[in-house]
């Protein structure tokens, strides 16, 4: 199995941002680590999980989609959309690396949308098996091994280097690009280091998360509990659980007037903000309790209804370490279990 | 590059029409004179006047009119107070066909249909109504029970008198909502009327208007005997993209803009109560 030594490391990335934009986790302070570009002497986090996730690279914050110049009454239409040039995300995680399959049912389903596309087509995933999961973490109660990250090439990190396993074919042509960076080892050190990350990931505490409660099919039994009313009650409609969330895709759509023409953006939105449904004719969520129902319904029902029993998160624990009122989806889905057990 | 829905196209706003004293009609075409798509009945459109906002309306327009397409749009907000300002020969932006729309080629099939409309709620129907008399051997008996404020709310009133009235198969009922001078048609609510006209329960309803009047009229209708299975409506959230993919118009696990506008009543049923 190929397998990249830790001291190759700085060779590799400098070799894979020949051809690409690159961009790496850096640790901006202890525990709290960000996507950068990569550059000679930047030094690459191995800990915890970045603090924004990787979706920003394929569906950023905000973005041009079109553009107007008005003269005479006449309206002139702007395309913005431009060829992206090639980028790698080096590093990312099983959770991360899954949301993009949640992403995708989304955003590539018909009609395709072309900003999206555009980018998932020019970015290399490089993921990054786990070695030390956050106490938040629980992936596995969504099936997610965070042994097994997927992606373009999947890196099993034994603490002293990488083993690579490529899983498209842009991923198979990037290893020939850095094959003479790579070294030829048994394929047991992989099996023992991913042994070693699900060992851990079994005695996580959320790993016993039960998700029986929930999927498609269960609006009627859940849409109605009283149990909405408490879990919301402290939450201030902030969105930070939304933006942090790497499978949060709500956007909204408003324009900017330059002076020189009109610019279309797109912008993370969230259902936890008074106004997201908010109509000349009325607010059908008009509380904190509707919409804050209206997220969690969403990820944990409406979205496995569509989408043959997948559910809409992937336990990657950002909102449970980012919600100033420490309200998250375990609470929601260990509170709506428990009473079911009474039942 | 690939065509993305999200980009819109601008046509020119050819005619408008002061329906009613909040309503106004706007005859849509491209620059080289033409209708800007083709559509179905009770399909909708993101219209837009860049920098100010984009709205999802409702084509009142019949896809059988080749000629051009038109919007009947009541001021009520930001977008439609803008839209409102506009005058003939501007341009505003267009995008779509969206959404389901009515089953006028399979379930409404050589049905007898029973329109109801309450107000603004007529320009959905309009098309379907139109379609219907366009294509008039294909469909049974069509009555229109069609209420409004006053006589003045009653949108495309000429139209109603002049064309709709006079096909034969079809039966117009008026009402508006109290008493008014020059007015010697029925008065009381649209849901009141309808049981009171005790329409045949072998008729396709298609009922669309404010939600309260909606809901009454659904009411009335089961306690007549209608099943929801025989009752179409159209559902309105507030949206951004169109395609069901901003997130905004969510509703149980359907999105309004792309799984309805158009919904069968026991479709509805299923969804939670939020609309």
């Amino acid at each position: 199995m190929l397998y990249l030594p830790s001291v190759k490391l700085n060779a590799f990335l400098e070799k894979t941002a020949e051809k690409r934009k690159l961009y790496v986790p850096v640790d901006e302070e202890p525990g709290k680590s960000s996507y950068r570009p990569w550059e000679p002497g930047v030094v690459v986090s191995r800990g915890l999980n970045t603090v924004r996730s990787a979706k920003d690279f394929f569906f950023p914050q905000t973005e041009n989609l079109a553009g107007f110049r008005i003269q005479n009454k006449k309206i002139e239409v702007l395309d913005p959309r431009k060829e992206t040039e090639d980028f790698a995300v080096f590093g990312v995680r099983a959770c991360d690396a899954a949301s993009f399959g949640i992403l995708d049912k989304v955003f590539l389903s018909e009609p395709v949308d072309t900003y999206y596309k555009n980018r998932r087509e020019h970015g290399l995933i490089l993921t990054a098996s786990c070695r030390r999961p956050a106490e938040t973490c629980f992936c596995s109660v969504f099936g997610i091994d965070a042994a097994e990250p997927g992606g373009d090439v999947s890196f099993t990190d034994d603490g002293n280097g990488w083993f690579l396993a490529s899983h498209t074919d842009k991923g198979a042509a990037f290893l020939g690009e850095v094959a003479s960076l790579l070294e030829e080892r048994d394929e047991s050190g992989a099996e023992a280091a991913k042994a070693k990350t699900r060992e851990i990931v079994a005695r996580l505490p959320l790993s016993g998360l039960k998700t029986d409660s929930f999927g498609g099919g269960k609006t009627a039994e859940l849409f109605d509990r009283p149990e909405w009313a408490e879990l919301s009650e402290a939450c201030i409609g902030c969105g930070t659980c939304t933006f942090v969330c790497p499978t949060c895709q709500c956007y909204d759509i408003r324009d900017f007037d330059t002076g020189r023409e009109i610019r279309r953006f797109r912008c993370w939105d969230s259902c936890m903000y008074s106004d997201f449904t908010k109509m000349a004719g009325g607010n059908p969520r008009l509380t904190q309790k509707e919409r804050f129902r209206q997220r969690f319904m969403h990820k944990l029902v409406y979205f496995p209804e569509n989408n043959g029993g997948k559910f809409g998160c992937v336990g990657c624990g950002r909102c449970l370490r980012s919600c100033p009122i420490h309200m998250n989806i375990v609470k929601v889905m260990k509170r709506l279990s428990e009473d079911d057990n009474e039942q | 590059m690939n065509s993305e829905t999200l980009i819109p196209q601008a046509v020119v706003v050819e005619e408008i029409r002061q329906d009613t004293p909040d309503v106004k009609t706007f005859r849509i075409l491209t620059r080289d004179g033409k209708k800007p798509f083709e559509h179905m009945p009770g399909q909708c459109a993101m219209v837009s006047i860049p920098g100010v906002g984009e709205g999802m309306f409702s084509i009142t327009s019949s896809p059988t009119n080749a000629a051009y397409m038109e919007f009947s749009i009541k001021k009520c907000g930001h977008l439609t107070n803008w839209l409102h300002m506009l005058e003939p020969g501007m341009e505003v932006t267009i995008r779509g066909p969206y959404g389901r729309p009515f089953p006028v080629e399979d379930e409404l099939k050589g049905r007898d249909l029973l329109f109801i409309a309450g107000g603004i709620g007529l320009a959905p129907l309009r098309s379907v109504i139109n379609y219907v008399r366009d294509k008039r051997d294909q469909y049974g008996d069509v009555q229109i029970i069609y209420g409004a404020r006053s006589k003045d709310d009653l949108v495309d009133y000429a139209e109603i008198l002049d064309e709709w009235s006079v096909t034969p198969g079809f039966t117009v009922n008026l009402t508006i909502d109290r008493e008014q001078d020059s007015w010697d048609g029925h008065v009381g609510f649209v849901p009141n009327y309808v049981k009171e006209l005790n329409p045949d329960l072998s008729k396709t309803v298609l009922v669309c208007g404010p939600p309260i009047m909606i809901k009454f009229t659904v009411a009335g209708l089961t306690e007549l005997g209608f099943t929801p299975e025989q009752i179409y409506t159209t559902m309105e959230l507030r949206m951004k993209c169109g395609i069901g993919k901003c997130g905004r118009c969510n509703i149980g696990a359907k999105y309004v803009c792309k799984d309805g506008p158009v919904f069968r009543y026991d479709e509805l049923g299923e969804l939670p109560d939020e609309y």
